[in-house]
């Protein structure tokens, strides 16, 4: 019987361990330093706002794991063997295996500030972070959050609950300019400022200033700007999680480098996750995707492999979701942030009650190319066989009430949307 | 930009301190309070009817002004913030203080009224007392123990249910289903049935009746003296004694085809309406574990048999006395009973059986043999009907279902156990209806594609207790019989994953195995396995 081992407990590699399970009898053991089982990342910052206890981030009971014959082993791994196929744990403990999975996920990425290794600086990415956040905000009055995207909003979040006043440094001039095209960008900046976040556009940390203890005292701006803080959070991004990895004969860039099957440049050696890095984006994708979704479709990938039925990693259309404070993102497909060539763009917002849709497709052939939606929920399934299908523009207006999965009662959007697209189009026309 | 104003004290702490304008409601909410404590310890008020109202009036002012202070000046959205931070809602001191009083309450209630004033043959003091002008007013007779605890009831569930309003302002659907629960404990549980007696004379002789109190929840709807009252009151009577047949065997069924069991535990209910109200902040406590699901399954399901058996055994034992009243007679009656458990127990076995776990199919086939089995042993033997006293089956209900398990367990155990543990492993009802929600209708909670996260707000906040990201992960609908349609689930739900609705029957429960986002191919072939 052979033995696979998992490096990180986290959706990839519990994936990949219960397909493993589903399709075969190997012997299965999961490696992870961060916790004893396996929860929900996603879901740290409501522990933190008291929403939930840690527990309650744990899918599964932790009589799950023996039942499925799945071994948890809480070790941090150090050092790999690849010619012996061995591992070696921070304690000196041996690990052999026969195939090798490694999700080991991300880790903040520091961009080299100066002062960036003081106390009161931190990312939010581990249990251990987030239990570093709790220990930081004793006494916590001001803090200040670099980076405008997803963990960047979150934190704000998170601390605006114990009545921390927040500043966000925003490097473009709305929150997620890489990823949200201006109005969308411009439609939750307002929301959150609502909140009462301090957000700083097209500004950029230069420097962290310490205390006499050598803790955060304040920081400056690339304009030269002083504010004084107690807590710097770092939302620049995040990298994968490979240090350890360096210096041996894994193939690694930015992340480890995998083929379709999540191959590494080492037989019997796999990558899965937030720190694989694709050798070819997939389509519009990036090389490295830190998500949860994709994080689960690699591991449903790579168990189908080691069962003996070698499959590409093959992500059908691409979606994601999110929530920024109050409004829920949700996006299928693509929608360029910044305009593109052959693109044209149909945005349509409902400023009192803060929804939007933005519609992008061909300008030639009108191929509808993707949504993102704020405030609206819509039906997975439907988005995504216009997608597939390449439908119209005109037939996915035409089709918007399908694709409704707001709840019961909420006010409707469709008919207000296909007036505006009507009126856009005559515009144009 | 606006800048909220922030007390530096407090910043840094997980948010668990009542503000200054919370204390303050809360104090003047304790006044109201005390004035009926003060009563209960038969303080002699001068003016009951003005002392009463101001009671009242303080217990409104106190909740209606610390709902505001909670909610009025703050965005609208989910306000879950420091639930678990919070003594009195995360089993912390006040939760057991709070607990221990209301269990008190319901002890007294039940089992001493005399305490509360209640004497049986003078007029009522203390507490009872108190609330005599009222129910003069209503039904043009004294209060006794039940008027009282109902105006409080009908209260929690008016005041709660604005507050739960407040909180969940954003969602017209928890906005339209709160009215609902209102609505129906005012003037059906509240108000028409004292009008009713009202009505009551030499040619009307209603028996106290909550129309909206279906048999088996109002387990003596068919008890002698309330057939009898219903037989000598003309059509009205005879029309209320149909009405009540056809609820349970009927309109119960039709409703919940079309809608799901929620038409019922989250929009009419009584027992629903305080859970969802008063109950509401505490529905993050239900037991989550598997374990807890199996105990429920046996419990609930066992309470069913009682109350048929004992229903059985109760109306039994009053036909034929009277043969020109009821044209019903014992031996017709024993086979429509068991006709119609024949009936649902071979349609569920014939035609729903892959729906039905093994254990829940165990359980129905040993139900089902007992049943009948007793039903022949009587029938050849001619022994006691259930080898019990109809009145001894009766009691037993009556105080352990009735009294200990909705009322003392139910409500008392609010802050330690959350808000639906008799809705859940106790009501007959529920049960019945779940059994139907289960087995044909058109209700599910939809799983949208392959959004979910894993982050377990639903789990955490279904005061049924059940595992919704179990499903929501899996990409499955949710499809349980115990889901009484709060909606609190998508509510909380960070990524618009779930969706209650009713649609087509067909392939509800599963209507797509495959995880949206991965090859189509590859989860062909994970569901082919």
């Amino acid at each position: 019987m052979s033995h696979v081992v998992i490096i990180g407990n986290g959706i990839a590699g519990i994936t990949a361990a219960r397909h493993i399970r589903k399709f075969s009898d190997k012997k299965i053991t999961v490696i992870s330093a961060e916790t004893e089982y396996f929860f929900s990342r996603t879901a740290l910052m409501y522990v933190y706002m008291g929403h939930m206890k840690f527990e309650h981030t744990q899918p599964y009971e932790n009589w799950f794991w023996e039942k499925n014959r799945i071994e948890l082993k809480q070790a941090y791994i150090d050092e790999v063997d690849f010619k012996n196929k061995k591992l070696f744990s921070a304690d000196g403990e041996e690990i052999s295996y026969d195939q090798l999975i490694l999700a080991t996920g991300s880790v903040t990425n520091y961009r080299g500030w100066k002062g960036q290794e003081m106390k009161g600086v931190q990312g939010l990415v581990s249990k251990q972070d987030l239990e570093l956040l709790e220990e930081n905000s004793a006494n916590l009055k001001h803090a200040v959050i670099v980076g405008g995207g997803l963990i960047g909003v979150e934190l704000a979040e998170m601390l605006h609950t114990r009545n921390i006043e927040v500043t966000m440094l925003v490097r473009e001039n709305h929150l997620w300019g890489s990823v949200l095209p201006a109005e969308e960008g411009k439609l939750i900046s307002d929301h959150i400022q609502q909140h009462g976040i301090n957000l700083l556009f097209e500004t950029e940390l230069d420097e962290i200033i310490p205390d006499e203890n050598n803790h955060v005292k304040a920081i400056t701006t690339k304009s030269g700007k002083q504010i004084d803080c107690q807590l710097v959070g770092i939302a620049t991004g995040v990298k994968p999680n490979i240090s350890f990895l360096k210096n041996t004969e894994l193939e690694t860039e930015i992340g480890i480098l995998v083929n379709r099957n999540l191959e590494t440049n080492i037989p019997d050696v796999y990558a899965i996750g937030d720190c694989a890095q694709q050798r070819e984006a997939i389509g519009n994708r990036k090389s490295v995707e830190a998500v949860w979704y994709t994080g689960r479709m690699m591991g449903e990938t790579v168990a189908q492999t080691i069962c003996g039925n070698p499959t590409a990693y093959n992500p059908g259309n691409w979606f994601n979701s999110a929530k920024f404070f109050d409004i829920e993102y949700q996006t299928y497909g693509w929608v360029f942030p910044k305009k593109k060539e052959g693109v044209s763009d149909f945005y349509w917002e409902d400023k009192k009650n803060q929804r939007a849709l933005h519609f992008q497709y061909k300008t030639d052939s009108k191929e509808f190319l993707g949504i993102n939606a704020f405030g609206i929920r819509l039906r997975h399934e439907v988005v995504d066989t216009w997608l597939t299908e390449k439908i119209s523009i005109e037939n996915v207006i035409q089709q918007l009430p399908k694709a409704n999965f707001d709840k019961e009662f909420s006010k409707k959007f469709s008919k207000q949307v296909q007036k505006s697209f009507q009126q856009s189009q005559l515009q144009k026309a | 930009m606006s800048r909220v104003q922030y007390n530096m004290a407090l910043s840094g702490q997980p948010p668990q301190e009542l503000t200054v304008g919370q204390k303050v409601f809360v104090f003047v909410g304790m006044l109201g309070l005390l004035v009926l404590l003060l009563a209960t310890f038969n303080f002699q008020f001068p003016n009951k009817a003005l002392w009463l109202s101001l009671s009242l009036g303080a217990i409104s002012v106190g909740t209606i002004g610390f709902s505001w202070s909670l909610y009025a000046n703050r965005s609208s959205g989910i306000k879950n913030d420091g639930v678990w931070f919070k003594s009195l809602t995360s089993r912390g001191l006040w939760a057991w203080i709070f607990g221990i009083l209301i269990t008190l309450f319901y002890v007294v209630l039940y089992f001493f009224p005399q305490y509360l004033g209640l004497n049986s043959d003078a007029d009522n003091t203390g507490l009872i007392a108190l609330f005599d002008p009222l129910s003069k007013m209503l039904s043009g007779n004294p209060a006794s123990q039940w008027f009282v605890y109902g105006t409080l009831y009908t209260l929690s569930i008016l005041l709660f249910g604005i507050k739960f309003i407040w909180k969940y302002r954003h969602s017209r659907y928890e906005i339209i289903r709160t009215i609902s629960v209102m609505f129906f404990q005012t003037a059906f549980a509240f108000i028409i049935p004292e009008l009713m007696a009202r009505l009551n004379g030499e040619s009307l002789k209603l028996p106290y009746y909550d129309l909206k109190n279906i048999w088996p929840l109002n387990y003596y709807n068919f008890e002698q003296y309330r057939i009898d009252g219903f037989l000598n009151s003309g059509t009205i009577g005879l029309a209320l004694l149909i009405f009540g047949v056809i609820s349970i065997f009927v309109i119960t069924p039709i409703l919940t085809y079309k809608y799901g069991k929620r038409w019922y535990c989250s929009w009419v209910c009584g027992c629903g309406g305080l859970a969802e109200t008063a109950g509401d902040p505490f529905r993050h406590l239900s037991d989550k574990r598997q374990v807890a699901w199996k105990v429920e399954r046996w419990v609930v399901h066992s309470v069913v048999v009682f109350v048929t058996l004992m229903t059985t055994a109760v109306i039994y034992s009053y036909l034929d006395y009277d043969a020109a009243k009821y044209w019903l007679n014992k031996d017709m009656f024993l086979g429509l009973v068991a006709l119609l458990l024949t009936l649902v127990f071979g349609w569920a076995m014939l035609f729903r059986r892959e729906e039905l776990q093994k254990d829940a199919q165990y359980g129905a086939i040993g139900y089902f043999v007992i049943i009948l089995g007793l039903l022949g042993i009587h029938f050849f033997f001619g022994n006691q009907l259930f080898l019990f006293q109809a009145e001894t089956l009766r009691k037993t209900y009556a105080f352990l279902i009735g009294s200990v398990f909705s009322g003392v367990i139910g409500v008392g155990f609010y802050p330690i156990f959350g808000s639906r543990v008799w809705c859940r492993f106790g009501c007959p009802m529920a049960a019945i209806l779940g059994f139907q929600q289960r087995l044909f209708s058109k209700f599910r909670i939809s799983t949208n594609g392959g959004q979910c996260i894993s982050c377990g707000n639903c789990s955490t906040y279904c005061e049924m207790g059940i595992d919704v990201r179990a499903y929501a992960q899996k990409g499955q609908n949710i499809v349980r019989s115990s889901c009484v349609g709060c909606g609190i689930c998508a509510e909380v739900c960070p990524r618009g994953v779930l969706k209650l609705e009713n649609d087509s029957p067909d392939g509800r429960i599963n209507p797509k195995d495959v995880l949206l986002g991965n090859d189509v191919d590859l989860m062909n072939y994970v569901n082919q396995k």
